[in-house]
């Protein structure tokens, strides 16, 4: 039972991180592969005003939103856009965008390493205990699982409730025929990219209040990031969520039966398993 | 199959060019012979991740993985008597396995979930390979063999050799052709009755087991093996980076990465170790917005802008 709800704990913050990745891949069609080193960014910028200020990270994430949204936006119009229009075919943007952000991944990997050097970094916050159905687990994992949830909704009636959720719902769908339908593509797809990375990192910043980080980590977040999305379904809110949770079941279960040292492996198999039964995704349709 | 008049050119080229190199050792400089040694490590590393990903544009971030079941291939079965001789090829038949089972989850469907897959695979193998020395006490294992260095350089050399002929048959036989049809445009390549996922992965598993030779050769030259140095993912990005420099599309265009990537490299790690990270991440952006073509695209370029300049003068 306290496998289950731990791994519902961390399922929500893998929710939240998985949905950033949607917003950038499903909807602004860029595969980033810096996504990680957003997270980790986020992280370091929550583990920095903690400690030097004891600003509470839940606050930190109104700082860390705008700056990585600021931030995506940029990356978004000044590299991506130019390969967008220099793409030929969706295949060529894609090995495109991959090399590029796998070169920013790199870049930030080394500038990070170069201001805060490669030690892990923890810090204690709200680091009690808490009793949920007769068993005791940290408050700080609640909380970060609790904030999640309600980013994810606020995300959710975003994308289902809004004109420019739907639009951009739209561009998720077929991005030729939405600008048939008067939808302006690059300036959506811009915002859509922006939004992931400001989601993304916000993730981090909860993250960063009950694991430990240190500079290099954010691929293993992109990899399980991607699994996550791929199974729930590229662009599927909703299968997201779900795929998310299940990730972060079975990722307890493995860490807590077998060996902490295999979580990747757990990723690993239910993308395999995903790949061959329902590439689609769990909710997905195949398409003809 | 007839060899043309510029087919005995190259051959005859290469071979000069390959007993040239294979004089290195005859320096007597230990330091010449270890850059040597990683020269044609990469090189072969780069040029079969090039018979796979030039053709196809199928990015394959999995070398470690491929190198690293080699090694161990090698210590493990060294440890329990084996001759090193034979480990070789046993490690070939592991790698081919191992592309073969990649390839079957995941060539069959978009180039994306390929490039993900091969991402964590070499993360994905430390961390059962780690596991399963918890689980059996043991921490690392000693290759100790009495091959020298001069001999692992030889050893790459021959490979490099049989490397650039399998790809220069493969580039004239049907599936290289297959193969280059996918490239272009898959769709029509299934149209026209290719069976993409067969030559996808059979060019793979090509590729996996040479990189997994690879491993076993550079065993002894290691002595000492654990999982966080068989496996390192730097390996992969750096085979990417120094084919994706040379150009992928001639059979020579990776050694021509290789060659300066491999010497600055030795040298910003041996003055700015820490800014090697920075420096992978800008080669990548370098490559996408500089040279996406690599140094053979400048060179043909180059070429022609000479041809047409004569035909105007």
């Amino acid at each position: 039972m306290d496998i289950l709800i731990t791994g519902l704990l961390l399922g929500g913050t893998y929710a939240l991180i998985a949905m950033g990745l949607n917003l950038q891949y499903g909807m602004a069609r860029i595969m980033n592969l810096a996504n990680g080193e957003f997270l980790v960014a986020g992280g370091f910028a929550a583990f920095w005003f903690y400690t030097a200020a004891q600003v509470s990270p839940l606050l930190t994430i109104f700082i860390v939103a705008p700056l990585a949204f600021g931030l995506n936006w940029l990356i978004y119009v000044v590299m991506l856009r130019p390969l967008v229009k220099r793409a030929k075919s969706h295949g060529q943007l894609e090995v495109d965008a991959i090399l590029t952000t796998f070169g920013l991944a790199f870049v930030s990997v080394g500038i990070m390493l170069a201001l805060f050097g490669g030690d892990y970094f923890s810090y204690s916050y709200l680091a009690r205990p808490i009793t949920l159905i007769g068993d005791t687990y940290g408050l700080n994992r609640v909380t970060a699982a609790v904030a999640a949830v309600i980013i994810c909704g606020g995300l959710w009636l975003w994308l289902n409730r809004t004109r420019a959720g739907m639009s951009i719902r739209a561009i998720a769908v077929d991005p030729k025929s939405a600008r048939l339908v008067g939808i302006d593509v690059p300036k959506l797809s811009a915002l859509a990219f922006a939004l992931g990375g400001a989601v993304t990192a916000v993730g981090g910043a909860l993250i960063s209040t009950f694991l430990t980080l240190d500079a290099s980590t954010g691929v293993m977040f992109t990899l399980k990031a991607l699994v996550i999305v791929i199974m729930g379904g590229v662009g599927d809110v909703r299968g997201t969520i779900v795929a998310a949770l299940l990730l972060g079941i079975l990722e307890t279960f493995v860490a807590t039966l077998i060996d902490p040292g295999l979580t990747l492996a757990a990723a690993y198999l239910l993308f395999v398993l995903i790949l061959l039964f329902r590439p689609q995704g769990l909710f997905g349709r195949r398409t003809t | 199959m007839s060899l043309t008049k510029r087919d005995w050119q190259s051959i005859t080229l290469s071979a000069v060019l390959l007993a040239v190199a294979a004089c290195l050792p005859l320096t007597g400089d230990a330091y010449m012979l270890s850059i040597g040694i990683t020269i044609a490590m990469y090189a072969v590393l780069a040029t079969s991740w090039a018979l796979f990903s030039g053709p196809t544009h199928y990015i394959s971030l999995a070398t470690a993985a491929f190198f690293g079941l080699g090694t161990y291939t090698t210590a493990i079965g060294i440890e329990n008597g084996l001759n090193y001789w034979v480990t070789l090829p046993i490690a070939a038949i592991l790698g081919a396995v191992l592309a073969a089972l990649v390839g079957l989850a995941t060539l069959r469907l978009s180039g994306v979930y390929f490039v993900i897959f091969t991402l964590g695979l070499a993360e994905l193998v430390r961390q059962v390979v780690t596991w399963g020395q918890n689980v059996s006490g043991q921490k690392g294992l000693y290759v100790l063999t009495d091959i020298t260095e001069v001999h692992i350089y030889w050893q790459l050399l021959v490979l490099a050799a049989i490397v650039y002929l399998t790809g220069w048959a493969i580039g004239r036989s049907r599936l290289g052709f297959a193969l280059r049809i996918i490239g272009d445009d898959e769709e029509v390549a299934r149209h026209s009755g290719i069976n993409t996922s067969r030559a996808k992965i059979l060019l793979f598993m090509v590729s996996g087991a040479t990189a997994a030779v690879v491993g076993s050769m550079l065993a002894p030259r290691y002595i000492y093996i654990e999982p966080a140095l068989a496996f390192t993912p730097m390996l992969s990005f750096l085979v990417v980076i120094m084919a994706l420099l040379g150009g992928t599309g001639r059979l020579w265009g990776p050694l021509v990465g290789v060659i300066p990537f491999t010497l600055l490299w030795e040298a910003i790690s041996a003055s700015f170790p820490n800014q090697t990270t920075l420096l992978l991440g800008l080669s990548f952006l370098v490559i996408v917005y500089l040279l996406p073509r690599g140094f053979v695209g400048l060179i043909e370029s180059g070429k022609r802008k000479m041809r047409e300049r004569e035909a105007f003068a």
